[in-house]
């Protein structure tokens, strides 16, 4: 019998398509090139055991994947810069069952209306490719609301004065603040702004089969060990239990086969080296928006804007000194955030204007401090002052900090193709990773750095330091480092022109009838908001669409 | 008795440990806190069967539930050639050398332990530093393993009986116990 659909990718898109699917009576393959923790082995319609708190294994030892030995990526600011400059870890997202929703905090914020018609609220940019998407806040609002519901999202219904409208309550209230950040709240509050509790996929009350969450502080970059955080998790065992899903972990999708306009299936390598092929009658792309272009590269598919506008959050990153303790180690990671960096205000304009740009957009800010030790022990000077520092702990236990997801805006020269000889351990071409921020996103740092300090100051700061990621390596003034945000977007933009985007409204391929795209790919711009909960809510849109 | 290194190598590893992180009025050093146990644990990880990579999950007993960390992860087939890439070096096998030769942490270690001298164990801090900074590289790598060794998990043979965590106040790892809403909000 032939498969109704191959799933490509065990994340939140990847799962959020299974569920749609299988509720609806599809029999579906997922295929996960990582390997299966999230999953009980003996029964997939419960989660492991696997999990834990644990630095070594989360953040030195590549549990969740992808190991850069055997799964690297290679990359450069620009082609000025030759083949590439680095070969290892690029911007990873974990290559594992559950992907990328594993090793996050679980931040679910939706999108603002405003997001998804840029070009025509605020106008276009020099160098970048602002565009409207094919889709409005309007016609998503139903499937941010099931995959809430889905995974289990606490929040504060009207605590975010920017935020669309919701047809329903959040499904649980949101847990418990952090200390810190009921310092930070209070002074950004002070200072005009207008912080609220982060929309969070951690249960807050038991929900689902799942219990609350119990604050044990190892949440951002670690897999929970008893699944209070309910993406992608709830969404995989829901389509699991239903039997008419398999998950085939540990296998590798080389290509992508097409007769004519229409994909007949595609080519696995299994666990063991050995090779076949897998038929369905659609095929659901959801590798994660550097995977999935080099997996249609790799299969040859051709289009002018494949692997283009690529966009990773220029994030600027504030610390601060406390004169007491902050305890960032206990609770969600990040309890708070504020959109006011997004939505601008006079101060920001101005500039922009100064700039010399029509606009300028941050992002979203947590709140949040630095929780684990071993990262800590490695920023201080070996020898007789590792003892000391680390017992005074100034960027550990007495840091507060905020992040901010500043929106990156979509450049043509910022993308994802092949390497020409660096190879994976089963020998296909990896991905080449091309990026550097624009001027948009480097004015917008210079400006909302310092306005994040004064809150932090607001608050009590005895120092305060403003730095970006990627950062300035040695070279100089221009930011050059690697990403390390984890928010890959655009690369197989959506829209209407088959000439402009490579994907139509649904993520379907405009050039083949059976392949659709289901992860934040087809972004078209990348927010100043983390890329999940829209990403997961255009694949729920995309399997509607098809059953 | 080190599983993987010489007696005589793990007494130069075990000088360069102190060095690197000493111990002081505030906390254990990397010797006292077991960092050289936890350095050979690694490099000889595929001495035991699970090798030691990957403690397993999902609580460590220390506050309740069961001593899970004391077993480790099987690995798949991608995960063991991955940590024998980098623990023994590609050594000319064509599957490791995909992208080219991959020299291994057995060998850097084996290597600079031999370049920092069977006598550094008694020389002067002075020499000491100037030979642990003569080895390209060698230091930032040490102070790393450093690093995990005294904060890391006990099981992974550092860190013994928490003491870096105490000495930092440092509660670890919590689950399941974790902490209560109270003790986040208010501590």
């Amino acid at each position: 019998m032939t498969l109704d659909a191959i799933i490509i990718g065990s994340g939140p898109g990847g799962s959020a398509a299974a569920d749609v699917f299988t509720a609806a009576g599809w029999t579906v393959a997922i295929v996960e090139k990582g390997r299966n923790h999230l999953l009980d082995p003996d029964d997939m319609t419960k989660p492991s055991s696997d999990y834990s708190n644990d630095e070594i294994k989360f953040h030195n030892r590549y549990f969740l994947g992808p190991d850069p030995l055997v799964e690297p990526r290679t990359f450069r600011t620009s082609e000025e810069d030759g083949d590439r400059v680095h070969v290892g870890e690029v911007n990873s997202v974990p290559s594992t069952v559950g992907g990328g929703g594993t090793h996050a905090d679980g931040k679910v914020p939706r999108f603002m209306p405003g997001d998804f018609r840029l070009l025509s609220d605020l106008g276009p940019q020099p160098d970048a490719d602002v565009a409207d998407w094919p889709v409005t806040y309007d016609e998503l609002e139903p499937f941010y609301g099931q995959v809430e519901r889905a995974i289990g999202v606490a929040g504060l219904d009207g605590a975010n004065p920017f935020a669309g409208p919701r047809a329903d309550p959040f499904p649980m209230p949101p847990g418990a603040p952090m200390f810190g950040a009921v310092r930070s709240v209070a002074a950004a509050e002070r200072l005009g702004y207008h912080p609220y509790p982060a929309p969070t996929a951690a249960n807050s009350v038991p929900y689902d089969g799942r219990p609350a969450c119990n604050n044990c502080g190892f949440c951002a970059f670690f897999g929970c060990p008893i699944h209070a955080k309910g993406d992608p998790v709830a969404l995989l065992t829901r389509a699991m239990a239903t039997g008419r899903a398999e998950l085939l972990s540990e296998t590798f999708v080389s290509k992508i086969c097409f007769e004519g306009r229409r994909a007949t299936g595609v080519d696995l390598v299994q666990a063991d080296g050995t090779t076949r092929f897998l038929a369905a009658r659609y095929v659901i792309v959801a590798a994660g928006a550097i995977e999935t272009p080099r997996l249609l590269l790799l299969s040859d598919v051709e289009h002018p804007a494949l692997g283009r506008y690529l966009m990773v959050h220029f994030q600027t990153i504030v610390a601060g000194g406390m004169p007491y303790r902050t305890y960032a180690e206990r609770g969600r990671s990040v309890t708070h955030v504020h959109d006011d960096m997004i939505v601008g205000d006079e101060l920001s304009r101005q500039a922009a204007r100064d700039a010399g740009l029509s606009w300028i957009r941050g992002g979203l800010v947590e709140h949040a401090g630095a929780a684990m030790p071993i990262m800590e022990a490695k920023h201080y000077p070996p020898g007789a002052v590792h003892n000391q520092l680390m017992a005074d702990s100034p960027i550990r236990k007495r840091l507060w900090a905020f992040t901010m997801q500043g929106e990156d805006l979509p450049y043509p020269g910022n993308r994802v193709d092949l390497d020409p000889s660096v190879r994976d351990a089963r020998g296909f071409p990896v991905a080449r990773v091309t990026y550097r921020p624009g001027r948009h996103e480097l004015v917008a740092h210079e400006h909302f750095g310092p306005r994040l300090a004064d809150i932090l100051k607001e608050m009590g700061a005895e120092w305060t330091a403003v730095t970006s990621s990627p950062g300035r390596g040695n070279a100089g003034f221009t930011p050059d480092s690697v990403p390390e945000s984890r928010h890959n977007m655009g690369t197989v933009r959506m829209g209407t022109d088959p000439r402009t985007s490579v994907t139509d409204p649904f993520g379907r391929l405009h050039d083949y009838d059976n392949v659709v795209v289901a992860d934040s790919s087809v972004f078209v711009t990348s927010t100043g908001y983390g890329p999940t909960l829209t990403l997961a809510t255009l694949s729920a849109r995309a399997a509607h669409h098809l059953v | 008795m080190p599983t993987w290194l010489t007696e005589a190598e793990f007494e130069v590893l075990t000088a360069a440990c102190d060095r690197t992180v000493p111990a002081t009025a505030h906390g254990p050093g990397a010797v006292a806190a077991g960092v050289p146990d936890y350095i050979d644990g690694l490099l000889g990880a595929f001495t035991v069967d699970p090798p030691r990579i990957w403690a397993r999950g999902p609580t460590s007993g220390r506050f309740g539930g069961e001593a899970a960390f004391a077993s480790f992860h099987p690995l798949s087939p991608l995960d063991e050639l991955a940590w024998r890439m980098r623990i023994e070096g590609s050594q000319g096998r064509p599957e490791a050398e995909f992208n080219g030769p991959v020299i291994g942490l057995q060998e850097r270690y084996r290597s600079a332990l031999a370049a920092l001298g069977a006598d550094f164990c008694a020389a002067s801090s002075e020499v000491q530093d100037a030979r642990l900074a003569a080895v390209d590289g060698f230091g930032q790598l040490l102070f790393h393993h450093c690093c995990e060794g005294l904060y890391g998990a006990p099981e992974y043979g550092g860190n013994r009986e928490a003491s870096a965590w105490a000495a930092i106040d440092f509660a670890g790892d919590v689950q399941p116990r974790g902490w209560t809403d109270a003790e986040v909000t208010e501590p």
